[in-house]
């Protein structure tokens, strides 16, 4: 385990600003995708760059006893990584119904289809979103295998954050909220990183570390 | 630091009286005496614990992470773990009086919520939750009275420090009382 970084190191405003940067292009590029797929405009904005601790995470959320689907995704390559989809109950049935080609309003429980196919729609979207970071650094960094859960929002996040390792230090949190034009997909976006990987992105990047 | 959202609820019964609801957060705990509440919303892999003495009505909640502090460099917050967790909420409600052998212990969560082939998510962690918190216990010659862990459900937690009474609340089922 990597548990060499101080806890109090913090991030400057210039790294911040470049990660943001980051999240902005690649989560542009993956609206767009999903635009595409779905045939909708797809909107998003990155209210959240964030360097905290796994606490402060949970303390920014909020709501958490709120229904939510939720798909993590480790990254793995030269820097490691993990990604979370985080959808309300709502907005997943109403992209499973869109992705489907069905009437708004006919899904309205989980059952393993429409887990795969939330799961399908973190895949493409995390894959738009890391090709687009990968372009930008040249850094070679791939998505490992969905998980899947559907639950509580905080039972959800801690543990995704707990099982994927993400206990100690600070991490970096981009959230992103997406949203549709005729009703909001209520989704948000979790990049969650450790410094070391953050490290080698910024020396990707060319800004000094 | 950790926020502390305390609610107040007016109780027309007693007048006077004012019972709180006080929310522990991730890796804390509390301790409080009756007619209050303690909850904790949404345990995953994590499992919350409360220890109650009857006869004083007073006790604590604890939300803990993960089993082991040993496995790490450094500890921050002793209420992440088992093995300093417990012990810590243990010590405080016995300044508040209560004894050992009277401390009723009971537990919810670790919980498995992720379905998925990634053999690297380490998914085990909610029953190496559970099992550091029952070795504490027995270490500290608590009895555990009720035990609503595992399975791949999110809980929520809230001791009745008038009864003792821990109620978990679940996505799609029933409040259970345990």
């Amino acid at each position: 385990m990597d548990e060499n970084v101080n806890v109090n190191d913090k991030l400057s405003d210039i790294h911040i600003d470049a990660l943001k940067e980051i999240g902005n292009i690649g989560l542009g590029n993956a609206a767009t995708s999903l635009a595409n797929m779905l045939n909708k405009k797809v909107d998003m904005k990155v209210p959240n760059t964030k360097f905290v601790s796994m606490v402060e995470t949970m303390e920014m959320v909020g709501g958490l006893e709120e229904v939510v689907s939720c798909v993590a995704l480790r990254v793995e390559g030269d820097i490691t990584a993990q990604v979370l989809f985080v959808f309300d109950e709502k907005s997943s049935y109403y992209l499973i119904d869109m992705l489907m080609g069905m009437d708004k309003g006919t899904t309205t429980q989980m059952d393993e289809v429409c887990q795969s196919a939330v799961k399908e729609i973190a895949n493409m979207l995390t894959g738009a979103f890391l090709s687009a970071i990968s372009t930008m650094t040249g850094l070679k960094i791939k998505p490992n295998v969905p998980m899947f859960a559907f639950d509580m929002l905080g039972a959800v996040l801690s543990t995704s954050l707990i099982e994927g390792g993400y206990v100690d230090d600070h991490i970096l949190v981009i959230e992103a909220v997406m949203f549709e034009k005729e009703k909001n997909i209520n989704g948000k976006f979790f990049f969650i990183a450790k410094k070391e990987s953050l490290n080698k992105l910024f020396s990707a990047l060319g800004i000094s570390v | 630091m950790i926020k502390k959202t305390v609610v107040r609820i007016f109780n027309s019964t007693t007048v006077d009286r004012w019972m709180k609801e006080i929310i522990v957060g991730i890796a804390d705990y509390k301790t409080l005496n009756a007619p209050n509440k303690i909850i904790t919303l949404g345990l995953g892999s994590c499992v919350g614990l409360t220890l109650y003495d009857p006869n004083l009505k007073v006790g604590g909640l604890l939300h803990i992470m993960l089993p082991d502090s040993k496995r790490f460099n450094k500890v921050d917050k002793p209420a992440k773990f088992t093995d300093t967790g417990v012990p810590l909420m243990f010590k405080e409600l016995c300044r508040k009086g209560a004894k050992a052998s009277r401390l009723q212990a009971k537990i919810a969560g670790g919980a498995q919520m992720f379905s998925g082939r990634d053999k690297n998510f380490s998914m085990n962690i909610g029953e190496q939750n559970v099992n550091a918190v029952k070795q504490a216990l027995k270490k500290l010659g608590i009895k555990l009275l009720a035990d609503e862990t595992g399975g791949n459900h999110g809980r929520t937690m809230i001791l009745d420090l008038n009864t003792g009474a821990v109620t978990i609340r679940m996505v799609g089922s029933p409040l259970k009382v345990i």
